[in-house]
């Protein structure tokens, strides 16, 4: 993936686009979840996702990497489809979506990043157990690989997850609230990781809760309700204009730089 | 006959042989499944798919006029498979929630077997009877060519887990991560959900459409217990489902020829209790034992805290103390002061107890490891 690792120095207006979203309308029943959003989201920014409950976001990453089906819209993965583009593509789902009694070790779950570029029916080698054991290490997670994942704490899990699509290798990482029930000791830990992918010129978008740390954490956001709000550099479009018109109610942010 | 002498004879008498063959390699095989099912939390599947086999038995039947097993199995597949598809379809197409769906395609399609198969019942032909054996099923009926049907089967289903066994276990474990790689899940899943079919239609001569899914669940909800190793997990829902039905048919032909499905069923549940209880990671058993051993190790360290806090305050440690001043002290029995003394922490004098130096000592350690783990 090195062929578009880019400079942190190239103005972002020049950059290329990393996700490009057109027109994107889903509906689970009746109810658009997301109703025509256009989105375009430059390689190599941290990226965060806000907005409320039932506000789509989570929806936003599925229908992006083809989990759901789109009733309308097209997605691009620099302009190319997503089935082309799969290798370039890592995500992290919420945690709570799996079932963590599962009889398999840490090590296993991660391994797991390994097979989208294995392909079907080919074993994961030595190779693989290695990279899969660096990114354990990179997560802090090493002395657990032998562990049964049900008993790791939450943030173990969340750490674990991470370590999985890190292995991936891939240019853009999509993650699904990877901050959600971890302690601040996981979230430092979590988000140098991040910044460290973003250096390395890397996309990484986030389905984020805590408006916060938006601006400590994130240098891009979009605003989500079902429709696009606005998308943006962080210092430019984080304000209380784009919270109230997110949040419905009139939002002050109390963020001291 | 007794159990010794069915195990003497087991090797020479061609029907108790093959009896128990197939009931081993059923087990075998609906034991590796099962685990599938149970990881997927789709333990009622097996349930809904035997009983949505029943109807294609009668109709099969009532088509052909044979009473041939393999002709009626293949009708209890076509219609098993309908029942699971159409589930799947009411899962994905309505707000119905999957047990609802499993619950409602199982009572369906078994009343509609239940109604043809007393429609036959009433038919002038002869040939008839004999079908309601499919209920809870018939061991002796079991032939060479069906164990050697099992046989096949089970082969190609072990083949296949091994050949996609990466896949089902990113598949079970994750579907929308391995959607994102590309593996095509709905693949995986029919792949799956059809083995499972398979299986329990293989499975309702020997065991009935009433119990069937007990031979799926009941090996593999035991096999779970002693294991945190998906593949070790399969390997032994295998073995206890191969050993169940031996069992199984070894008490049921030793004991004046009990039904044999149902006595596999409840050996079945026997491996099921007995690692539900025992399995020492897992068990009740175990848990119970480390819960309240190491509920008595706080409760002693505890006391021995509360004593150092107030030997602390003297120059002697050893100076003594009303027992009664322990009181005050929630936590505190007699057991665990006694326990104290034993361990030589403390020494006990009429009403009084003063803290040995070794309980001191001890007892400052613990105050520090506490205060490490705290930080």
């Amino acid at each position: 993936m090195s062929e578009i690792k880019i400079q942190e120095k190239t103005p972002v207006s020049e950059r290329k686009m990393a996700v490009q979203v057109d027109d994107l309308t889903v509906a689970y029943n009746y109810k658009p979840v997301l109703w025509d959003i256009d989105l375009e989201i430059p390689e190599g920014v941290l990226m965060a996702i806000v907005g409320p409950n039932g506000a789509g976001k989570s929806t936003l990453i599925k229908a992006i990497l083809g989990i759901l089906k789109p009733i309308a819209g097209s997605v691009t993965i620099y302009g190319k489809p997503y089935d082309e583009q799969r290798k370039l593509v890592a995500y992290v789902p919420q945690k709570g979506s799996v079932d963590w009694d599962f009889p398999t070790t840490a090590l296993d779950v991660v391994m797991m990043g390994t097979y989208g570029s294995l392909g079907w029916i080919k074993r994961p080698g030595l190779k693989e157990k290695k990279s899969s054991l660096e990114a354990l290490e990179k997560v802090g997670m090493l002395a657990f690989k032998n562990r049964q994942i049900s008993q790791l704490s939450g943030g173990q899990q969340q750490r674990i997850f991470l370590a999985r699509a890190l292995v991936q290798d891939a240019s853009i990482y999509f993650m699904d609230e990877p901050f959600q029930g971890v302690d601040a000791t996981t979230e430092i830990a979590i988000i140098n990781i991040l910044k460290e992918l973003r250096k390395a010129g890397k996309t990484v978008i986030v389905v984020h809760h805590d408006l916060q740390t938006v601006p400590e954490y994130f240098d891009w956001v979009t605003f989500l309700n079902v429709k696009k709000i606005a998308t943006g550099p962080v210092k430019d479009i984080f304000n209380d204009d784009n919270l109230t018109k997110t949040y419905g109610i009139n939002y002050k942010v109390s963020i001291q730089e | 006959m007794d159990i010794q002498e069915y195990f003497s004879l087991v090797f020479s008498d061609y029907t108790l042989r093959t009896i128990t063959l197939g009931t081993a390699i059923l087990g075998a095989v609906t034991g590796m499944l099962g685990s599938f099912a149970v990881l997927r939390k789709q333990s009622l599947l097996g349930d809904a798919i035997s009983h949505a086999a029943l109807p294609g038995i009668a109709i099969a039947f009532l088509i052909t006029g044979s009473k041939d097993t393999n002709t009626l199995l293949i009708g209890a597949l076509i219609s098993g498979l309908i029942g699971t598809f159409w589930i799947r379809g009411i899962v994905t197409k309505t707000h119905l929630k999957s047990d609802t769906a499993l619950g409602l395609i199982l009572s369906l399609f078994f009343g509609f077997g239940m109604l043809l198969l007393t429609f036959i019942q009433k038919q002038p032909n002869a040939n008839q009877a004999g079908l309601d054996k499919y209920l809870f099923g018939q061991a002796a009926t079991l032939v060479e060519k069906d164990v050697w049907l099992m046989a096949i089967i089970t082969g190609l289903c072990l083949f296949v887990l091994l050949f996609f066994w990466k896949e089902f276990k990113l598949f079970l474990f994750d579907a929308d991560y391995a959607k994102t790689l590309g593996f095509n899940t709905n693949f995986i899943d029919i792949l799956i959900t059809s083995f499972i079919v398979l299986a329990i239609v293989l499975g309702l001569q020997t065991v009935g459409v009433v119990l069937m899914s007990a031979m799926l669940l009941a090996p593999a909800a035991a096999a779970r217990q002693w294991t945190n190793s998906l593949s070790k997990m399969v390997f032994l829902a295998a073995i206890f489902g191969a050993f169940s039905g031996v069992f199984g048919t070894a008490i049921s032909a030793s004991q004046n020829n009990l039904s044999t499905g149902p006595v596999i069923v409840i050996v079945a549940s026997v491996f099921v209790v007995i690692s539900f209880i025992f399995s020492p990671s897992r068990g009740l058993l175990f848990r119970q034992i480390r819960f309240i051993a190491n509920r008595r190790d706080l409760e002693q360290q505890k006391t021995l805290a509360f004593m150092y806090h107030i030997a602390e305050t003297h120059d002697n440690i050893s100076h003594p103390h009303t027992i009664k001043i322990l009181n005050n002290f929630q936590g505190y029995t007699r057991k665990t002061l006694q326990k104290l003394v034993d361990k030589g922490y403390v020494t006990l004098d009429g009403t009084m107890w003063s803290l040995t130096e070794k309980g001191f000592e001890t007892a400052a350690n613990l105050y520090n490891q506490q205060a490490l783990k705290d930080e």
